[in-house]
């Protein structure tokens, strides 16, 4: 399956994109996560949480074709 | 709280409104709200707020104003610069609307002082730079039962929310942990374009006003996020996690003693960085040197030192003794083997911020 993803903050300059489809076989955020961090070990030291179709999704939950998921980093600045 | 004839007048434009009316106006000037830290996102609150009217506003912020800080912090001018921000905003406020009252606290928010300050005040408004304080604010507000307007912001980009508002999610619902230390960079290391805290300011501003007037929908359960170069706004639904709050709440009696650098990472534990052994401490009495020995044994243990200024202060009494450990000069903490010295410095410098201690390896055994 399909998915769509964004990605903001560091993290876009971290993988030099913004967003990105992505092709996945597996099931679950937990499963997407390990496959982002072997495409891109530079997200390892990142702190995010990922939003599933615009809600903060935790590591278990099942993802699905045509998906979007976005990939949010917390900012310190003010 | 009725308002005069003059501040009908200054307040016209609010009151024609349906939604505001004389009522909501009264409400504004009933209403007590914190702004933390007088920064990029701090001004422009401040300025709205006091614009609109918010009877009463407190501003914390312990820094002055430097002159990179005006690219973006438009209530300061050049003239500013060197100036106790608390003091310059103040002044320049009190022009802007001499109806407002403002109290400012010139001093670093801290578990020791937030939770009194915070509870004078409906609204708290987060405006600062830096994980550990996020934290703190975040817990704080939590146990003072007030909501918090959170705004933050990253080069080009932003975030808002309104957390703990009416049983909503607070800032640890949305990110749990800390992000290691040092990965997240600050404006004044990466920079910030001067427009953003402006934008991301003013919605906290605007939230604060909702929620005084219980007009619209606040922003709680959600995070917008907006990217300037490119004006993409994005909501995300955020959920509340009770394992999260009920962490909080029932942590809240430990609150003033917890350290929150050292839960985002500025501060390492089990890193002492200065240890000498019992020749080290010889040398040190040999050389005259002005220093303390604070001996951490009970009173029964052998050897002791007999020489120089001795504090004997036993591990499982040592917060009563802390007032006599000396900061401002090398303080040498002493045991048997090296063992409960060590676990006294550390309490010492995660709990009372000490950084002048030494541990005295392998102990007093060898003296």
């Amino acid at each position: 399956m399909i998915l769509r993803l964004k990605y903001f903050g560091m993290i876009a300059e971290a993988i030099a994109k913004e967003e990105e489809n992505v092709e996945i076989q597996h099931r679950t955020i937990a499963d997407l996560d390990g496959l982002l961090k072997r495409k891109y070990p530079q997200l390892v030291t990142l702190e995010y949480q990922f939003a599933l179709n615009q809600t903060l999704a935790g590591m278990d939950e099942i993802i699905k074709d045509g998906d979007e998921i976005a990939l949010l980093p917390p900012f310190a600045g003010g | 709280m009725n308002l005069t004839d003059k501040e009908k007048n200054r307040y016209n434009r609010h009151i024609l409104l349906d939604k505001v009316g004389l009522e909501g106006q009264e409400k504004l000037k009933a209403a007590k709200v914190l702004v933390i830290g007088a920064g990029g996102l701090g001004c422009p609150v401040l300025q709205y707020l006091t614009a609109a009217g918010v009877g009463t506003i407190g501003l914390i912020d312990f820094d002055v104003v430097d002159e990179s800080n005006l690219q973006r912090q438009i209530l300061f001018t050049t003239a500013d610069v060197g100036k106790l921000k608390v003091e310059a905003a103040k002044e320049k406020l009190s022009q802007q609307n001499p109806l407002v009252q403002f109290d400012v606290y010139p001093e670093k928010l801290t578990t020791s002082n937030a939770l009194s300050i915070f509870s004078k005040y409906d609204i708290v408004i987060d405006g600062t730079d830096n994980f550990s304080t996020r934290y703190l604010v975040n817990d704080a507000c939590v146990i003072t039962g007030k909501p918090l307007v959170y705004g933050a912001i990253y080069k080009f980009e932003g975030q808002v929310s309104v957390f703990n508002h009416k049983g909503g999610p607070s800032y640890r619902c949305l990110f749990p942990e800390p992000p290691k230390a040092g990965s997240v960079p600050s404006c004044s290391d990466v920079g910030v374009i001067g427009v953003l805290p402006g934008l991301i300011g003013t919605q906290q501003a605007n939230e604060a006003i909702k929620i005084i007037l219980e007009i619209g929908v606040p922003l709680s359960g959600k995070l917008q996020t907006y990217n300037a170069l490119n004006n993409a706004f994005m909501m995300l639904n955020v959920k509340r996690s009770e394992e999260q709050i009920n962490k909080i709440i029932n942590e809240s009696a430990n609150f003033e003693t917890f350290d929150y650098d050292f839960f985002c990472g500025v501060k390492q534990q089990n890193t002492i960085s200065k240890e000498i052994a019992v020749d080290g401490l010889k040398e040190l009495y040999e050389k005259g040197i002005d220093f303390q020995v604070v001996d951490v044994r009970g009173e029964w243990e052998q050897p002791r030192i007999e020489k120089g200024n001795v504090l004997i202060a036993p591990l499982d009494e040592l917060d009563e003794f802390v007032s006599q450990i000396a900061k401002d000069k090398q303080v040498v903490v002493v045991c048997q083997k090296g063992i409960r010295s060590r676990m006294a410095i550390e309490q010492l410098e995660n709990e009372y911020n000490y950084n002048n201690l030494i541990n005295l390896e392998g102990g007093i055994v060898n003296w």
